[in-house]
């Protein structure tokens, strides 16, 4: 029980944080890239790779890493919003905001598993 | 105040993720995070549906919306797991595997978001009476 409450404070915050930056950060001042659906992925995908690396306590990864972090990073407003640019025929924006997400998240979750395990 | 209901579609999204995780996690076993795949496919296509759907339904106040979609549906998929996991079976487990998941995601979300969001399309001319693309009004 404890365990379900800890996912659920976490996604509440989780979700609030993304909203947060997303708004900020996403399509700013003219630019065609939703920077903050980029910004939360990347460093969420690191932070949990901290988090897991560290190996901290179950009940810090219950809180932190499935709810907090898995409800900040997010799969699919990242393909609605890669899917959106397929609509407007803006293909290789499409490819580079996938391909750029993919791999920065990748990486950062690597560099997140390394240091928290250093 | 829309921070608020954003949070509750998060403790919605968060909870059902992990607990579709738990029954997956049972039934196929350690070896291939299905529910992880599974969370994030549905997600995408729910997602392009919703979008749509809440698109046309004026009477659906933002904050109502903004609960759902970025919420509920943005925290029940994942994309900081999805990159911990890939690695894990890169490094742990198999690492034709660790592909596989990464391409099965990839295509799949492209794929299932295009597909909600045709969907979502279809449905609303439908309603509206209208011709579907293609045919001839």
């Amino acid at each position: 029980m404890t365990t379900w409450g800890l996912v659920a404070a976490g996604g509440f915050f989780g979700a609030i944080a993304r909203f947060a930056i997303s708004r900020w950060l996403n399509f700013r001042a003219g630019s065609p890239w939703p920077w903050g659906t980029w910004l939360v992925n990347s460093s969420g995908s690191f932070l949990l790779g901290w988090l897991v690396g560290a190996e901290v306590n179950p009940n810090i990864l219950m809180f932190a890493g499935v709810g907090f972090l898995g409800s900040y990073t997010t799969f699919s407003t990242l393909h609605w919003e890669a899917q959106q640019f397929a609509v407007k025929k803006e293909w290789s924006t499409m490819v580079l905001y996938l391909g750029v997400t993919y791999i920065t998240g990748f990486l950062a979750a690597f560099v997140g598993l390394w240091m928290g395990s250093h | 105040m829309v921070y608020f209901w954003i949070g509750v579609g998060g403790i919605a999204g968060a909870l059902l993720r992990y607990g579709l995780y738990l029954l997956m996690y049972q039934w196929t076993g350690p070896l291939f995070p299905w529910g992880t795949l599974a969370e994030n496919w549905i997600g995408c296509f729910v997602l392009g549906w919703f979008n749509v759907w809440a698109h046309e339904r004026l009477s659906l106040s933002p904050q109502l919306r903004t609960s759902l979609g970025t919420g509920l549906i943005g925290s029940f998929t994942t994309f900081s797991t999805f990159n911990v996991d890939t690695w894990e079976l890169v490094m742990y487990g198999d690492k034709w595997l660790g592909l596989f998941y990464v391409l099965a995601s990839f295509w799949g979300g492209i794929l299932l978001a295009w597909v909600g969001w045709r969907l979502g399309l279809y449905l609303q001319r439908e309603r509206l009476d209208l011709p579907q693309k293609g045919e001839s009004p």
